[in-house]
């Protein structure tokens, strides 16, 4: 057999196997990423069917998938929402970093990382998955609810602070020097003041150029632009993925709507592709010395961002089980976990046992998360109603 | 009445008020045009009991179901200032003898000086009904008039 009918081949059986996967995690309602992560491990280098044939394509698939993931997450927001997000929510986003940061840091740290490694832990175990946390929100019907507000500008705090994050790790990552780390975070500082400012005075201009009626034009605008936009960040030292995020804000109103319903299915395949890559790349043996690490993060993690939305829905006048709610919808990490490890790896900044923490890491937590947020009602219940038990008869005697 | 609008980053605009009774109500209007009808839960006002997604129309069916009632108050309202004339709603019954027959078929306002103003059915407010409109059992007349010429509309609806 030729070369290129073993790729189609691979290629094929891949994304047929990820199609299984996609469905049996729909089936019983979590997310997919758990089981793409998987699905790597167990065709990448020491699984059950290493691939070689693939190479080509899926390197600059998983690029084009972190691109698109981080634009369509820019399309999420319009400027104005960034703003009005981050005004109510600074508090809450400042303490959300502490703590989450915190632990991924220090177990970086404690395992010899260094401080480039405790930089890429802190991201790690810091950043919620919106993309879970908002498809949980919606499933449970909670979004009229007191406290989602509260949780979604937690989620805008964090996708802003990402745009601020993954540039200054693509510079530590590059192995620039101290000041030359204090110059990219000066320069990503400056981009993204213009950038916010471009897209709330002139949004409607840069939307107007990628704007089109017909929908093959229209894909292959948008999908230029944010490829172009994101290759001249990439080589002016700013990640590829923030120009993408950059953009994705910049574009706003009506073409935002439609640019994210054409996107979506390509962002779905790419990411996939991205989440194999990532599992290929990691040895499945480099795990269980590491999953201990991991175990440990995972619930250090879930009590601190439980804390951090207690915290941020208290302060909003949300009652108890409103705030337990709140804090259970942040625990999930997924996505931008593993492109935060990613870039790291691919950097070949860090050692590997790194990839192997940060994969188990989200394999606990993107399943982990949305589970939390279903049993919490119920389990707060639970805890009141036994807490109220003693007072029951007083209340029914005055009743 | 004091609605407050939340803006959800990402998902759209809850828009909602508190009830007498401490519930909440509203909708969720997603950014894609989807609504949701959500109700408070009672003990939770934090939490949702429902939160229902409609269509268009079905939005627009629930809302003409809860402001119907209000034109007539809104009518009454407006009249208040001008002695002698009230509104009224007038029901069709089904052993009516006009089910079935117009508007003009009822001489309304050459037997009794009364106008209708409104013909509510199902939901729907039909203003400004031309002589021939066909009435049904179940429709509600929005009748102005003198209190003499509410009376005597109501007999001729319910006797002929």
């Amino acid at each position: 057999m030729d070369h290129t009918a073993l790729s189609l081949i691979e290629l094929g059986a891949v994304f047929f196997a990820l199609g299984v996967l996609g469905r049996l995690a729909g089936k019983i309602g979590m997310s997919p990423i758990p089981l793409y992560l998987l699905g790597g491990l167990a065709f990448g280098q020491g699984g059950l069917v290493p691939l070689p044939d693939i190479g080509g394509f899926t390197h600059l698939a998983s690029e084009i998938g972190v691109v698109l993931l981080l634009l369509l997450l820019g399309l999420e927001y319009s400027a104005a929402e960034l703003f009005t997000g981050l005004k109510r929510s600074w508090m809450a986003g400042l303490l959300d970093i502490v703590l989450n940061a915190a632990p991924g840091a220090a177990v970086a740290l404690l395992l010899g990382w260094g401080p480039i490694g405790a930089i890429v832990m802190a991201g790690v175990t810091y950043i919620s998955s919106s993309g879970i946390i908002a498809k949980v929100l919606g499933d449970l019907g909670r979004l009229g609810n007191r406290e989602t507000p509260v949780v979604l500008s937690i989620l805008v705090f964090e996708d802003l602070a990402m745009a601020l994050y993954l540039p200054i790790l693509t510079a530590l990552l590059g192995g620039v020097s101290f000041f030359g780390g204090l110059e990219a975070v000066g320069i990503s500082l400056l981009v993204i003041t213009v950038v916010l400012v471009i897209a709330l005075r002139y949004g409607r201009y840069v939307s107007a150029i990628v704007d089109s009626d017909d929908r093959e034009v229209f894909l292959l605008k948008v999908l230029g632009a944010a490829l172009l936009v994101a290759g001249l960040a990439s080589a002016m030292q700013v990640s590829a993925a923030v120009g993408a995020f950059l953009l994705g804000i910049a574009v706003s109103g009506s073409t935002a709507h439609n640019a994210t319903r054409l996107l979506e299915p390509l962002r779905d395949l790419f990411a996939a592709v991205f989440f194999v890559v990532f599992g290929l790349n990691t040895s499945p043996a480099s795990i269980p010395p590491v999953l201990g690490w991991a175990v440990l993060l995972a619930v250090v993690t879930t009590l601190t961002k439980v804390a951090t939305g207690w915290w941020a829905a208290r302060r909003q006048g949300v009652g108890k089980l409103g705030r337990a709610r709140a804090g259970a919808a942040l625990v999930a990490r997924g996505e931008f976990s593993i492109v935060i490890a990613g870039l790291a790896v691919s950097a070949g900044a860090v050692v590997g046992e790194l990839a192997a923490l940060a994969t188990a890491y989200v394999l606990l937590m993107a399943v982990f998360g949305p589970i939390t947020a279903r049993v919490v009602e119920p389990l707060a219940r639970g805890l009141q109603r036994r807490r109220g038990h003693g007072h029951e008869p007083a209340t029914s005697s005055v009743s | 009445m004091n609605v407050e609008v939340t803006p959800l980053p990402g998902i759209g605009v809850r828009k909602d008020f508190a009830t007498r009774h401490g519930r909440r109500i509203g909708v969720v209007t997603h950014r894609d045009g989807q609504i949701e009808l959500i109700v408070s839960k009672s003990d939770d006002p934090d939490a949702c009991l429902a939160s229902l997604p409609l269509t268009a129309d079905e939005a627009g069916a629930l809302a003409n179901l809860l402001g119907a009632p209000q034109l007539v108050a809104q009518l009454t309202e407006e009249h208040r200032e001008v002695p002698g004339i009230n509104t009224k709603q007038l029901p069709i019954k089904p052993n009516s003898p006009f089910d079935g027959r117009t508007l003009g078929d009822t001489a309304m306002r050459t037997r009794t000086g009364v106008s209708v103003v409104a013909v509510m059915r199902a939901g729907q407010v039909h203003p400004s009904p031309v002589p021939d409109f066909t009435f049904t059992a179940g429709d509600v007349l929005v009748a102005v008039g003198t209190s003499e010429g509410l009376e005597g509309a109501l007999k001729i609806l319910k006797n002929g």
